[in-house]
């Protein structure tokens, strides 16, 4: 019997390996802790729910790889580790745990699916061996370790084919090649990565289908859920849309499928939780397994959330030695975990895409994941599932049709997939084309085609009324229109749009997911709403608190909001107060079952959270836990009469609206960058001319950065803003002055009536110019003036006051020469706050939620000087999957995650921050190419350290001879578009250089030169790549006095 | 969610108005070849859901399921709340009803009880018939209640001759290697002739199967008795558990009545138990070659995790 678990989680944030793992690693450790096993959890990921005190016995938020971990079993000595947990990350710590006989040597043993397994499934020939021996069928494919073998293997199977890679996660390095020249770029790209790469037969067209199965010890098989892609073949699961239960299976399908998922499961020795893709010949029953994840995965939390069966929580308790007959179906409370879910509704997510953030990047989506988060939208019909999700994935569409793009080649879009391709079948069918001719540019099932046309058909209908009819108001709300979209197409306004249909009874009916179709009664909290449907399976609860989640993932807003919004819910519940969630993002803990009273998997929008408020009466709504898309409901939830919890919504407003902002700030003289909103271009350049460049663009809504700029002159002022952004009186641009060489700050804090009662600040590493998401934070601050902190105090403390706070907010400062400037200031939570409360010690969302729920709450007193450890958050990329992406740092995020991590010293805590985010120099070669003069110097002292520590150093021409003029030898290398050896290129590419540092000469330029070149060819190389003067400061500062191999690896605790 | 052709043809639910959970029923259309069916028409008198899906997709469909009844003459309706009736049914059980159109509300509303009919007598086979004459396996006679066409089909995969006799009448000889009693519709006590011919199978000791409803007739046959389910289980995703191994398998059921485990005679055990309710799922005589489930292993719809069922009764054959 195990008594101690290890569980290994998945780290910082990526593409293809998302917030998911926060809900399967939380739901373990509370099984385990029920079934009575201390857990020790690594996991650098400071903003998850699990590294939450008290989730895990034991906490170490370091980086989840093999050194490391090996250091925490010695010190630890468990008796068990877990390995499905925690993504493709985990899983292959673990294997090379088990071969490196760590495991073996400290008595570990590996719990749930064993390791011989693990790699059935994860070796492309011991998988399709291991199903030949039962006689199922895979794709036909090669594995291949060389080019020579990868042209060859095409050969054989015919163009096109599919190029995947062994061992990689969300399909990295993968793609179609249409013929050998496409085939040589992949293959060259995806061998750079891993050992083995696959030359697959390429099934276009055919249906994508997955099963998720459960199996236990004692051979107990069941199969939760299954699910069929929209995008057939060709398009990754992760980028499709996907519906659950399928649609176009017949009983023989589905149960042959079925049947083959059990059989393999049983052949492999699977124990836990397991997930099989296939492929399905829509002409035929012919099928091919095309691949297994024998852990948790993306799929298996979608299987999760959408037929209410824990996964995750059945999947650890098997892996203690549980089997599916004893353990309880946690949703009914009476039966047990050993059946079939029955789903009586339409599950469909859609993925979130964030790839016009990139500078360069390619933006068709394939066979390779790119997209950054998922919705998942519950109805009773396809159309309404759709149309709901296509809302919320929070790209300001409003369902399928109705929205205002313009495509320029509708053929174009639909035969070459983007993010953009369900909007563009939808124009297609506005316009007339034949549903036919659309299958054969995409290969999409008649059947959801004829769903989709349907919308179509009834928003063209409704048009066409001219007024409203109550008929097909009704029947355009059963198909998931909103009442946006029944104002665009009428001309109605939506407030009486609305007014109208509660008048004639059209609202939406609430319905449980109950895991058996109400077969049995089921005491179940997990609700969604319908116009298909007759009446409500619950009533209304009054005294309860809403909470509003932070709807998809996306670059901006991720994980940590989700922290916020689950600690709030846990303190409001802790306080006797009934707790509502809305949110509809999957990959989350707050849409778990037990995190509060009633869930309410919905829209985000003002629609149905009035509807929800409409029918509950609850005593009042949170908005500042989920971030900007949860704030930014809060004026017009307001105005309908809601009642808005802490902080005024017309304090908020005066903190949104640019104007009153300032006003207020001169009112309280605070500095702050002058700034001007332009309505023309004229006028920004005239701004820009009279407070000097450089000067920073950003369009009037701005989420995260996106399209903000900084330009350094006028030409590059006016192509960013002819490219990037329209600029009119209706959508101004606001242009500020960018202050150059000056520190950024994080003030976080949580008031009451305008007094702070406690705060964090926080000390950006790199300059004001990256933005905060992007930036490495210290807490506390290290190098700041005790004046300049002081002034931030006296500031935030004024600011705090005038807009009357109560509850979370979050003020940025930049400060020069001890002068402050505040750039941006929000009325909620931040990304930062679980990375401060953890550093600190001191929960700032349960404070802030006690302080809005009008609890007595007490001022806690300075402890952020007295803290004997230092914290340091660093941002996690993802450019590796982001094929093309320029990877520098500016003024819009780019990051996808972040670890935090904590130290006696500063330089412990950078040093494994950096090592959690993947930054590991492996040889003690450099490729350096600084940019302009001025910087070349500035980088000077960075470079001699190189020099001193036994660095090769090689330089693109001109730095090399800035270097030797300065006395530091390095070997010249040609820049990449140069003819000739030695070039920089090659270098990268042969695995020659274990370190490139490359500054970018502007943050604009949008073209393929020399410098993003080596940092692209970096990136897809796997070398380190440092664009940042003061990270690489910091960070050989830090490797003068340690190692990054001998970090001190402790215990949350002992810091 | 799948299945429909199969539950719609299934001859016990003779009589039955049959509503779906899953509000989308119709997505794959119905196929032209009738061995996906389990008998040669529509067995329900109507259907209810929440949406009927006109246009179908699949390379199997012949025609959509509104002309397939269309064509049987079967009533159905659509645009119904099925979570809020499932509810009803739940809470208050399996009840008579009508499917009436909007013209003849107001006329008097009688329904007609399905029960009060010789159901079987209706599902059952005129006259005995052969099938798979060419096999070398083994004799089988199947006694047709309302025989699923899932279960002979697995039989004659095995190489069986099928023998396929009406639900009333002895057999004048006994010279089959086995009997198979099959599924059908309504209340088993009824079926006085049928319990008759089976305890003279079980006296003469050749191995005897039953499915279904032929569990119930063989519990009878036995001795035990049988009573009417408040909630009958039907579905695809029962859970049931074998007694002795704790094995556990997803079934897939239709049936309103139980064998009542108290009323179980000596020398019978139970086989498999629901693990929902802990009801009968299974009966079989200790140490002899009689045994039959109330789930149906030959699955169409549902799961397929008992087929082993078919090959245990051939092993029990070929024992004898």
């Amino acid at each position: 019997m195990v008594e101690t678990v290890l569980v290994l989680g998945s780290g910082g944030l990526m593409i293809g390996q998302a917030g998911e793992f926060d809900y399967s690693g939380s739901q373990a450790l509370k099984a385990l802790k029920e079934e009575g096993i201390r857990t020790i959890l690594v996991n650098p990921n400071i903003a998850t729910v699990q590294t939450t005190k008290d989730l895990a016995d034991r906490l170490y938020l370091h980086s989840v790889d093999a050194e490391t971990v090996e250091r925490i079993i010695e010190a630890e000595r468990p008796d068990g580790i877990l390995l499905g947990f925690g993504g493709q990350t985990a899983l292959n710590v673990g294997i090379e745990l088990h071969d490196r006989g760590v495991l073996h040597k400290y008595g570990v043993q590996v719990l749930g699916t064993p390791i011989e397994a693990i790699k059935d499934t994860e070796d492309r020939k011991r998988f399709v061996d291991r199903l030949n021996e039962i006689g199922v069928r895979t794709a036909r494919s090669w594995a291949c370790t060389d080019l020579d073998s990868a042209i060859r293997a095409s050969r054989d199977i015919g163009y096109p084919v599919m190029i995947r890679s062994a061992y990689a996660l969300g399909g990295l390095g993968s793609g179609v090649a249409m013929d050998e020249e496409q085939l040589k770029a992949l293959a060259r790209n995806a061998l750079a990565n891993a050992p083995q790469i696959l030359v697959e037969e390429y099934l276009k067209g055919w249906k994508e289908v997955e099963y998720e199965i459960v199996r236990d010890s004692r051979d107990n098989c069941i199969t939760v859920c299954n699910m069929e892609n929209l995008d057939p073949m060709g398009i990754h699961t992760g980028e499709s849309i996907v519906v659950a239960p399928s649609q176009t299976l017949t009983d023989r399908e589905y149960h042959l499928l079925r049947r083959i998922a059990i059989d393999i499961v049983r052949h492999l020795g699977i124990i836990g939780e397991c997930n099989i893709q296939y492929a399905l010949d829509p002409r035929s029953c012919d099928y091919r397994v095309i691949e297994i994840n024998a852990r948790l995965s993306r799929s298996s939390a979608l299987a999760s959330k959408a037929t209410g069966y824990p996964l995750a929580s059945v999947a650890a308790r098997i892996a203690v030695g549980r089997t599916l007959d004893q353990i309880k179906n946690a949703v009914t409370g009476s039966t047990v975990a050993f059946f079939e879910p029955a789903l009586d509704y339409v599950v469909v997510k859609v993925p979130r895409w964030d790839l016009d953030r990139f500078k360069l990047v390619k933006k068709n989506i394939g066979s390779q994941m790119m997209s950054v988060g998922e919705v998942m939208a519950i109805g009773r019909g396809f159309e309404e599932a759709l149309q709901k999700a296509l809302r919320m994935i929070g790209t300001g569409m409003h369902g399928l049709i109705f929205n205002r793009l313009v495509f320029p080649d509708l053929e174009e879009e639909l035969s070459h997939p983007t993010p953009r391709r369900i909007f563009a079948i939808g124009e297609s069918l506005m316009r007339g084309t034949d549903p036919e001719r659309i299958r054969s540019l995409t290969d999409i099932d008649p059947w959801f085609l004829a769903r989709l046309k349907n919308i179509v058909d009834t928003g063209a209908e409704l048009k066409g009324a001219g007024a409203l009819r109550p008929d097909l108001v009704l029947e355009a709300k059963r198909l998931g229109f909103s009442d946006f979209q029944i104002m665009r197409a009428t001309g109605v306004p939506m407030d009486q749009v609305r007014a109208f249909r509660i008048r004639e009874g059209i609202v939406p009916c609430i319905k449980q997911i109950d895991t058996l179709a109400a077969e049995y009664p089921a005491a179940t909290n997990y609700l969604y709403m319908t116009y298909n449907g007759s009446a409500n399976d619950v009533g209304p609860r009054a005294g309860a608190v809403v909470i509003l989640g932070s709807g998809a993932y996306r670059i901006g807003s991720s994980v940590e909001f989700d922290w916020c919004c689950v600690n709030a819910a846990w303190t409001a519940r802790g306080l006797g107060y009934r707790t509502i969630m809305i949110n509809c993002n999957p990959e989350t803990v707050s849409t778990d079952y037990d995190v509060c009273d009633r869930l309410y998997f919905e829209e985000l929008t003002y629609e149905r959270v009035m509807d929800i408020y409409d029918f509950e009466s609850p005593e009042g709504i949170i908005v500042s836990m989920g971030g900007q898309v949860a704030n930014n409901l809060a004026p017009r939830l307001h105005a309908s009469g809601a009642r808005i919890l802490g902080t005024s919504p017309m304090d908020i407003d005066r903190a949104e609206d640019r104007n009153k902002f300032s006003s207020l700030l001169d009112g309280l003289g605070i500095d702050q960058p002058d700034w001007v909103e332009a309505k023309s271009i004229g006028e920004a350049r005239s701004f820009a001319e009279r407070v000097g460049y450089p000067v920073m663009i950003r369009p009037s809504y701005v989420l995260s950065g996106a399209s903000m700029a900084v330009v350094f002159d006028p030409s590059t002022m006016e192509s960013y803003l002819s490219r990037a952004t329209e600029v009119d009186p209706a959508s101004p641009v606001v242009v500020s002055k960018f202050i150059e060489d000056a520190k950024e700050i994080e003030f976080d804090g949580v008031a009451r009536d305008g007094e702070i009662l406690l705060y964090s600040i926080g000390e950006h590493v790199e300059n004001a110019g990256v933005h905060s998401g992007d930036a490495t934070v210290v807490i506390p601050p290290q190098r700041l003036y005790v004046e300049t902190i002081r002034r931030l105090k006296e500031a935030s403390r004024r600011i705090a006051a005038s807009l009357k706070i109560t509850g979370p907010f979050n003020i940025q400062f930049i400060a020069k020469e001890n002068r402050l400037k505040v750039i941006e200031c929000n009325l909620r939570s931040s990304r930062t706050f679980p990375f401060a409360s953890k550093t600190l010690g001191k929960n700032m969302i349960e404070l802030a939620t006690k302080a809005m729920l009008g609890e007595k709450v007490e001022r806690i007193e300075g402890t952020m000087l007295d803290l004997d450890r230092v914290g340091v958050k660093a941002a996690q990329f993802s450019y590796q999957r982001l094929k093309g992406a320029d990877p520098t740092m500016g003024v819009a995020m780019a990051s996808t995650g972040e670890v935090g991590c904590l130290g006696r010293d500063m330089e412990s805590a950078l040093l494994s921050a950096l090592r959690a985010v993947g930054f590991r120099i492996r040889r003690r070669t450099a490729l350096v190419s600084t940019g302009p003069e001025l910087t070349k110097s500035a980088w000077l002292p960075v470079i001699r350290r190189l020099k001193e520590r036994g660095y090769t150093l090689y330089a693109t021409s001109g730095t090399a001879r800035f270097m030797r003029a300065n006395g530091i030898e390095a070997e010249t290398l040609r820049w990449p578009l140069e003819k000739g050896p030695p070039n920089s290129l090659d270098y990268i590419r042969e695995g020659r250089i274990g370190l490139v540092i490359n500054i970018p000469k502007s943050n604009e330029e949008e073209e393929i030169t020399n410098d993003y070149l080596i940092r692209r060819t970096a990136v897809d190389c796997s070398v380190p790549l440092l664009t940042n003067l003061k990270l690489a400061e910091r960070l050989f500062e830090a490797l003068e006095h340690r190692d990054m191999d001998s970090i001190p690896v402790c215990e949350f605790d002992e810091y | 969610m799948v299945g429909y052709p199969e539950s719609m043809t299934d001859p016990s639910y003779k009589g039955q108005i049959l509503a779906f959970t899953y509000p989308l029923i119709g997505n794959y259309g119905v196929p032209s070849k009738t061995e996906n069916f389990e008998s040669d028409r529509i067995q329900v008198r109507g259907i209810v859901t929440g949406r009927m899906m006109d246009d179908h997709s699949h390379h199997e469909a012949h025609r959509s399921l509104e002309d397939w009844m269309k064509s049987e003459g079967i009533t159905g309706i659509s645009g119904v709340d099925t979570r809020e009736l499932t509810k009803h049914l739940r809470s208050r059980g399996t009840m008579l009803g009508r499917i009436v159109s909007e013209e003849d509300l107001d006329s008097e509303f009688r329904v007609s009880d399905p029960n009060a009919i010789d159901l079987v007598g209706e599902v059952s086979i005129k006259g005995s018939c052969e099938l798979g004459q060419g096999n070398s396996g083994p004799d089988v006679l199947v006694i047709d209640c309302g025989c699923k066409r899932g279960i002979v089909q697995e039989l004659l995969r095995r190489g069986c001759r099928v023998h396929l006799t009406p639900y009333n009448v002895m057999p004048t000889d006994l010279g089959y290697d086995g009997v198979m009693i099959s599924n059908g519709p309504g209340d088993p006590s009824l079926l006085k002739d049928t319990i008759e011919i089976v305890k003279g199978l079980l006296e003469a000791d050749i191995p005897v199967a039953g499915i279904c409803l032929g569990c119930q007739i063989m519990a009878l046959a036995a001795g035990a008795r049988t009573y009417k389910l408040k909630f009958g289980h039907r579905s695809q995703n029962q859970p049931c558990v074998e007694a002795s191994s704790g094995q556990c398998a997803i079934t897939s059921q239709n049936h309103g009545y139980a064998v009542d485990e108290r009323s179980m005679p000596e020398g019978w055990s139970v086989w498999y138990r629901n693990l929902n309710d802990g009801t009968v799922e299974g009966i079989r005589k200790v140490g002899g070659n009689a045994f039959a489930l109330q789930f149906h292993p030959e699955a169409r719809p549902g799961p397929t995790d008992s087929l082993h069922f078919f090959d245990r009764f051939m092993e029990g054959m070929s024992d004898g």
